[in-house]
């Protein structure tokens, strides 16, 4: 590893929200999931429209937008652009069109797909028609309409099912309320029934990052690998931060001087934390504390053990709990914890203004 | 500043911990609708628009303000959105009084919102970072520690925080519009509920809400025909960095800077004596004695006695602190900064109903955000400045 080099790690943030979508968005799902598009009326007299997907209110005015009526079944493409590589996740897992496809009875397009097999068989101005999935399937979901497809093509007008782990599909939605329960179903799996309305709409995010540590704490984190605390001095108020960070945040100058810290330090403050959640990842209760390493002056949070959670006090002298050197790695895990030292505590005036 | 500003209007929406009756669309609508009602306005009156939310992990939509344009009538209109974390309710207020005072615009509705339901806040606030165990838990696992070195710094016995979080309940129960309501509350049930992040416990932490409030602003010339404007007398915003070598979290220097400010473009030199109410930004129950020190109600380490001796209630204390209940009753965090600053502008118009405080005169709104790092405060009155 070059000593310069800037350590990068994947960072995936990914959730399955939980939306209530209101009556009219309500309706429109509801709509789907039986076999019909609705759009809704706004404006009057000659301003009237037919908005599809109907918006909640009036895009134009913000009145509320008045009442729904079915569009459709086909349509004509006003605006397209050919997919020839899907990304995971698509609605189709093959070569389509984007397309803005404007109902017949609606004023507005819709975005949606259509399955034309060629960038050759589509056209502005083409007539299509839509190919819902199975009824059992249908969840209330944009996807119930599985795509358009060219009118007059040989194609059924029901679909299969949409694939697993398709967005929209509701496979495993949260349970907002209670963060010890995540994994609870909000609504049960099965199709809803007709007559039930649409109230919430599970949609299930990741977003794909790459993190970057930045040079001063890319030299700190390979520090980790060696068993060695790696910080920097303010050349200006000569504060030492670790980790660092490349600059000091009061005087906004580069810290450029490396320091070498001891792996012992001082507990400033702590709480226990006994509370459960998503992506919790240690046993309950354990003790987050703020560490003070000698030599430093900020401090930094991690895990106290080897001692009852009870016994933890502001003042603790620790020392870090380096994981075995082959099973280190560019990263604060590579201390366990700190656990207690043995030496009479340190007195308050010593952390004080650490707090 | 340079023009006068009043509240006219403010409106708030039943909070609930999941309002699945409505979309985030419906949602700031319902709020918006009631502050033009209470103004005597229609949207066509309004002549600009600013919002406020949380972070957008939160619901999971981006830039939610882009979709939210018809909801709020800003079709046609300036539209802008605020983010400060926590204190963006407070902080998205300021920047539509600006509007006004700047003399820009006439009428300036200003909306925030949270819809916590469509997620679980302890989990888009604990995501693991990079390089680092995965010891982040929640915004209490953030806050407990500095209550902690409150405790340790001004001697404070253990059951100031079970104090306040009785308080604060006793007076939710008054507030229609608060997500908890809980009249039976005692001291015990508050003792022996979980240590959450020890020294925590459950009933001293806020809810998660679903909810939004609103307001419509209004310049001197606008509020002219309204019976009962709560006049800006005060503004500001501070913020500091997270972390810096020497910070004291427990008493932040920027929330000290803002109310200092504020203090001074509203003639405040005795702040215990000269404001009647305050809604305070105390979303554990241990920041109210630390906020009456770094709001200058109280000493530094003398903020508990405060507390202690009943002066924070509206049962009798001289300064009551968060009649409507406060963020421990109701936490849509993008709005729990507005509700604050609404609060304290329907005290001032004599409003607020069963949590009415008799006979007040100026009032505090205030609102903190991110690692205490940002602020943001006004002081309004029943008087023109
Ligand atoms: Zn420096």
């Amino acid at each position: 590893m070059a000593d310069t080099e800037v350590l990068s790690s994947p960072h995936i943030l990914e959730y399955p929200y939980s939306r209530s979508v209101g009556p009219v968005i309500g309706s429109f799902l509801a709509g789907l999931r039986d076999g019909k598009v609705l759009g809704v009326r706004c404006g009057s007299g000659a301003g009237e429209r037919v908005v599809v997907p109907p918006t909640e209110y009036d895009p134009l005015t913000g009145e509320d937008s008045g009442e729904m009526v079915e569009v459709g079944p086909g349509g004509v493409v006003t605006s397209w652009a050919w997919e020839s590589e899907p990304l995971q996740g698509a609605p189709l897992d093959k070569p389509f069109a984007w397309a803005l496809v404007r109902l017949d009875g609606a004023t507005t397009a819709m975005l949606h797909v259509v399955d034309a097999g060629s960038a050759g068989a589509m056209a502005t101005g083409m007539r299509v028609l839509p190919r819902l999935v199975e009824p059992s399937a249908r969840v209330g979901s944009i996807l119930d309409l599985a795509c358009f497809v060219p009118e007059g093509s040989d194609s059924p007008v029901r679909a299969q099912p949409a694939e697993p782990g398709n967005p929209a599909q509701p496979d495993d939605p949260a349970q907002p309320d209670d963060p010890a329960q995540p994994d609870d179903p909000a609504q049960p799996d099965d199709p809803a029934q007709p007559d039930d309305p649409v109230t919430t709409l599970s949609t299930p995010i990741r977003l794909d990052y790459r993190f970057s540590a930045g040079i001063s704490q890319s030299r700190f984190l390979r520090g980790l690998v060696e068993g060695v605390f790696i910080g920097q001095r303010c050349p200006r108020c000569a504060k030492v931060y670790v980790p660092p960070r490349g600059s000091c945040p009061t005087d906004g100058v580069p810290t450029t001087e490396d320091v070498e810290l001891s792996d012992t330090g001082t507990v400033t403050t702590f709480c226990v934390v006994n509370v459960p959640f998503q992506g919790q990842a240690i046993e309950l209760p354990y003790v987050c504390a703020q560490v003070l390493l000698d030599g430093a002056n900020i401090s930094f949070m991690h895990l106290i053990q080897g001692i009852p959670a009870d016994e933890v006090r502001m003042g603790l002298r620790v020392r870090a709990v380096w994981k075995p050197p082959a099973e280190r790695g560019p990263s604060l895990e590579s201390v366990l914890c700190f656990e207690p030292t043995g030496e009479p505590d340190a007195p308050y005036e010593s952390y004080e203004e650490y707090l | 500043m340079a023009e006068r500003c009043a509240v006219i209007g403010i409106g708030q929406t039943k909070h609930a911990s999941a309002r699945t009756d409505v979309s985030i669309a419906g949602l700031v609508r319902e709020a918006a609708l009631r502050a033009l009602d209470d103004a005597g306005l229609d949207w066509a009156d309004i002549d600009a628009v600013v919002i406020g939310k949380a972070p957008d992990m939160f619901e999971g939509v981006m830039m939610p303000e882009l979709y939210l344009a018809p909801a709020l009538g800003a079709v046609g209109k300036p539209m802008m959105r605020v983010h400060t974390a926590g204190s963006v309710g407070g902080s998205t207020v300021l920047v539509a009084a600006h509007l006004v005072t700047s003399g820009i615009h006439e009428r300036v509705l200003t909306v925030a919102f949270e819809k916590q339901s469509d997620s679980d806040a302890m989990w888009a606030l604990s995501v693991p970072q990079p390089f680092s165990p995965p010891l982040l838990a929640g915004a209490g696992g953030y806050f407990a520690p500095i209550i902690r070195a409150y405790i340790r710094r001004s001697g404070a016995p253990d059951h100031i925080g079970i104090a306040v979080a009785v308080k604060d309940r006793l007076h939710g129960s008054r507030n229609p519009y608060a997500h908890l309501h809980m009249p039976d509350i005692t001291f015990e049930s508050v003792r022996d509920s979980v240590m959450l992040w020890d020294p925590l416990r459950y009933l001293e932490t806020c809810p998660s809400s679903d909810g939004a409030a609103a307001m419509v602003l209004a310049s001197e010339q606008a509020a002219a025909s309204s019976p009962a404007p709560a006049w800006v007398h005060g503004m500001a915003m501070r913020s500091e960095p997270t972390m810096f070598a020497g910070r004291d979290q427990v008493n932040p220097r920027a929330g000290r800077d803002c109310v200092a400010d504020v203090y001074a473009q509203a003639g405040i030199t005795e702040p215990r004596r000269e404001i009647d109410v305050a809604e305070v930004y105390v979303p554990f129950s241990w920041y109210e004695p630390m906020w009456l020190e770094n709001l200058g109600f109280a000493a530094e380490g003398e903020g508990w006695k405060l507390t202690d001796s009943g002066a924070t209630s509206m049962d009798g204390g001289d300064i009551p602190w968060n009649c409507s209940g406060g963020v421990l009753c109701t936490n849509p965090i993008g709005a729990s900064g507005m509700l604050r600053f609404a609060e304290a502008a329907l005290q001032v118009r004599g409003l607020a109903g069963e949590h009415q405080v008799d006979g007040v005169r100026r009032a505090l709104g205030h609102a903190y955000g991110g690692g205490s790092q940002f602020f943001a405060m006004w002081v309004l009155g029943s008087e023109k400045p």
